[in-house]
C-alpha cells in the first residue's frame, strides 16, 4: 500500500505550481506560527503546568497568557470559559455529551440542523442509543436554517440545540442570534451550542454579543497547528467531562497540556484578527475571483451555498455536472491543485455530502462538487493558476464521461 | 466510515491518465450500461461483434472515480479479439488483478464493469434471438451486484423526493 502511495507521489514530480485549497480537511501551518511554537518544545515552558518547578510555572504562565488572547478575541468574561481540547471533533463531542448527560432528567430532546458537521451528527446518532431523540431542522436551497421549523421543534424537553455559525462545506452564515433568541424564548433552560470553527477569525463572532452557552473553535481552520481546539463554556453552564484522568489546568479535558499547540493556536488567532477587516476583504476578493472565473470558464456549473455577504469570505463550493468529483480531485492534484470533493467516492461513503443533499442538490450534482477555501496567504497568481487548471481538468473528466448518464 | 487514503497503484493511475479504448463507438453491435449517476458510478460499453461471435472492437465511457475508469478500460483491452464464450468467463477478480489490485472499497468498480460486460453479451444474444448453452439463465454475481446498486440508487432518489415533499 505504501509502495502505491510512493508511486502516486512520484506521478506528481515536476509540478511547477502548487496551490493548497483543502483547508476544510487540514491546513498548511505558516512559518511564523511554527516559529512562535518552537521554543516551547525545548527552551521554555516545556514542563507540566500543574507542577512546582520553573518549567512548570513557565508552562502555566504561557497557557494562561495564550488563553487570555483567545478569550479576548472570543469576547469571554473569564479565562475559565476557554477549555482546550484536541480539536473541533473533541470539542463538539464534549459539548454534546457533556451537556446532555447531567441534564437527562430535564429532558431527552436534542435539536440540530440537517447540515451539521459529522462530529455533531454522529454524536447525536450515538446519543440516540441512550434515549435522546434528535430533530434535524431543514435548510433552504442556500443552506439557511428554517427558523420557523426551529421554533416548532424546541419545547420543554429540549435540553440542547446545536447549530453551526458558518457551515463548513457551503459557507452559509446562519442568523445565529435570531436562532438563539427563538430557542431561549421557547425554553430558557435549553443550552445553545454553536460550532464556530468556520466563523472564528473569518466573520464577526463574539460570544458575549451572541449570548451562546457553548461554542467550538478550531486551530487548524485559522491556520494554526492541528491537534488543538477549544470549547467556550459560558460561566455557570455545567458541562461534564467525557474522559477521566489527571486533571491539570483544563478542568474539562484530562491529560498533560500541549503548551506548544496552545501557543500556536493563540498565535494563529492573533494573526487572523490583526488587520481583520483587511484580511476578510482580501479573502472575499479571492473567493469571488474563483467563483467568477469558474462560472465564466466552465459550462454547467452550480454554485453551492449563498453568494456575497451571507457567505463565509473563504468558502468556494461548486458542482460540475457530468464530472465525477473523486476523478476530478485526482486530475487537479496531478496538476498541483489540491481540493476535496463531496462525492460519495471521495468520501468513502455510498452517499454524497449530506450538506449538499440537504440544500436540494441531486446526487449526481453532489458527486461533482469541489470544495475550496482561500486564505490570506494565497496570492492572486495562485488563483489565476487554479483558474487555468480547472477548465482543462473538468473537460478531460467530462471527456471520459462522454454520453454516459446523460438522459 | 473510515477515510483510508486510496492507494491507487501505478497501473490504475496510468489508465486514469491515459484510458485505452475510450469513447462512443458509432458502429457498435451492442451497447450496455451498468450503474447509475446517482451512485456516482456508471459505465457504458460498446462492442463490435462479428459473425463468429468474436469481439472485434470494444470501447467504453465512464462516469465515476479513477478505479471505475481504470477497470472499464482494462475490460475493453482484455476482451478485444475474444470469443464471447471466453469473454463471458471474465470475472471481476481477474479484472481487479489485471489493474494490479484495488483498495477493497473499490472492488465494486470492477464488479460493475464486468456486470456491464455480461449485460452486453446477454443483450447481444437476445437481439440475435438465440442463446448458447454456456450462457447462464440466472444472472451472474456481477449482474446481480449491478442491479443491486441501481436499485439502491432508485431507493435513495425516492427517499430524497419524499423528503422534498415533506
Amino acid at each position: 500500500m505504501v509502495e502505491n502511495v510512493k508511486q502516486l507521489l512520484k506521478a506528481h514530480e515536476g509540478i511547477k505550481h502548487e496551490v493548497y485549497l483543502d483547508i476544510e480537511n487540514s491546513s498548511i501551518v505558516p512559518k511564523e506560527i511554527i516559529e512562535a511554537m518552537l521554543p516551547y518544545y525545548d527552551q521554555h515552558a516545556y514542563g507540566n503546568p500543574t507542577l512546582t518547578h520553573k518549567p512548570g510555572w513557565e508552562a502555566f504562565e504561557t497557557i494562561m497568557e495564550s488563553t487570555q488572547k483567545i478569550a479576548t478575541f472570543l469576547g469571554c468574561k473569564t479565562l475559565e470559559e476557554v477549555n482546550f481540547t484536541p480539536g473541533e471533533t473533541e470539542a463538539n463531542n464534549l459539548a454534546l455529551i457533556g451537556i446532555v448527560s447531567p441534564m437527562k432528567d430535564k429532558g431527552k430532546k436534542i435539536v440540530i440542523s440537517e447540515i451539521e458537521p459529522i462530529s455533531v451528527l454522529h454524536v447525536t446518532e450515538m446519543l440516540q442509543k441512550h434515549g435522546f431523540a434528535t430533530t434535524k431542522i431543514p435548510v433552504d436551497s442556500e443552506g439557511f436554517i428554517e427558523l420557523e421549523k426551529l421554533r416548532e421543534a424546541v419545547d420543554k424537553e429540549t435540553v440542547l440545540v446545536s447549530l453551526s455559525t458558518v457551515n463548513h462545506e457551503i459557507g452559509t452564515i446562519q442568523p445565529i442570534k435570531e436562532a438563539m433568541k427563538i430557542v431561549k424564548d421557547k425554553n430558557p433552560e435549553t443550552i445553545f451550542h454553536t460550532d464556530a470553527s468556520d466563523a472564528y477569525g473569518k466573520i464577526q463572532f463574539n460570544v458575549k454579543d451572541l449570548g451562546v452557552d457553548l461554542a467550538t473553535i478550531s486551530s487548524y481552520k485559522i491556520l494554526g497547528p492541528r491537534g488543538i481546539g477549544a470549547l467556550y463554556v459560558h460561566e455557570g453552564v455545567n458541562v461534564e467531562r467525557i474522559l477521566e484522568g489527571q486533571i491539570g489546568t483544563q478542568k474539562l479535558w484530562p491529560g498533560v497540556e500541549n503548551t506548544p499547540l496552545i501557543v500556536g493556536f493563540a498565535k494563529a488567532s492573533e494573526l487572523a484578527f490583526q488587520n481583520f477587516e483587511e484580511n476578510i476583504r482580501y479573502m472575499r476578493r479571492l473567493r469571488d475571483k474563483l467563483f467568477d472565473g469558474i462560472t465564466g470558464k466552465v459550462s454547467d456549473v452550480r454554485v453551492n451555498g449563498p453568494k456575497g455577504d451571507k457567505r463565509s469570505p473563504d468558502n468556494v463550493n461548486t458542482s460540475f455536472l457530468r464530472c465525477e468529483g473523486e476523478a476530478l480531485t485526482i486530475e487537479l492534484s496531478l496538476n498541483g491543485v489540491y481540493v476535496s470533493s463531496g462525492s460519495a467516492c471521495s468520501r468513502r461513503l455510498l452517499q454524497p455530502s449530506h450538506v449538499l443533499v440537504a440544500i436540494g442538490r441531486k446526487f449526481d450534482e453532489a458527486h461533482g462538487s469541489i470544495l475550496m477555501k482561500v486564505t490570506r496567504y494565497h496570492a492572486e497568481e495562485d488563483i489565476d493558476y487554479v483558474l487555468s487548471v480547472i477548465p482543462k481538468a473538468v473537460e478531460r473528466i467530462r471527456g471520459i464521461t462522454g454520453s454516459t448518464g446523460v438522459e | 466510515m473510515s477515510r483510508m487514503p486510496l492507494p491507487y497503484n501505478p497501473k490504475v493511475l496510468e489508465l486514469f491518465k491515459n484510458p485505452k479504448n475510450l469513447g462512443k463507438m458509432e458502429d457498435a453491435t451492442v451497447i450496455a450500461v451498468a450503474g447509475n449517476p446517482l451512485c456516482g458510478d456508471m459505465i457504458t460499453f460498446y462492442l463490435k461483434i462479428n459473425d463468429q461471435d468474436v469481439i472485434e472492437k470494444a470501447s467504453f465511457e465512464s462516469y465515476g472515480c479513477a478505479a471505475n475508469i481504470a477497470t472499464s478500460s482494462i475490460v475493453t483491452e482484455m476482451i478485444k479479439g475474444m470469443k464471447l464464450e471466453d469473454a463471458w468467463k471474465v470475472s471481476w477478480k481477474s479484472v481487479t488483478e489485471a489493474v494490479g489490485g484495488l483498495p477493497s472499497i473499490k472492488f465494486h468498480c470492477g464488479i460493475l464493469a464486468v456486470g456491464a460486460l455480461k449485460r452486453a453479451i446477454r443483450k447481444y444474444y437476445e437481439n440475435k434471438g438465440s442463446s448458447p448453452d454456456w450462457l447462464s439463465k440466472e444472472p451472474t454475481f456481477e449482474e446481480k451486484q449491478a442491479l443491486e446498486e441501481e436499485e439502491l440508487a432508485k431507493v435513495l432518489s425516492k427517499r430524497m423526493k419524499t423528503e422534498e415533499e415533506k
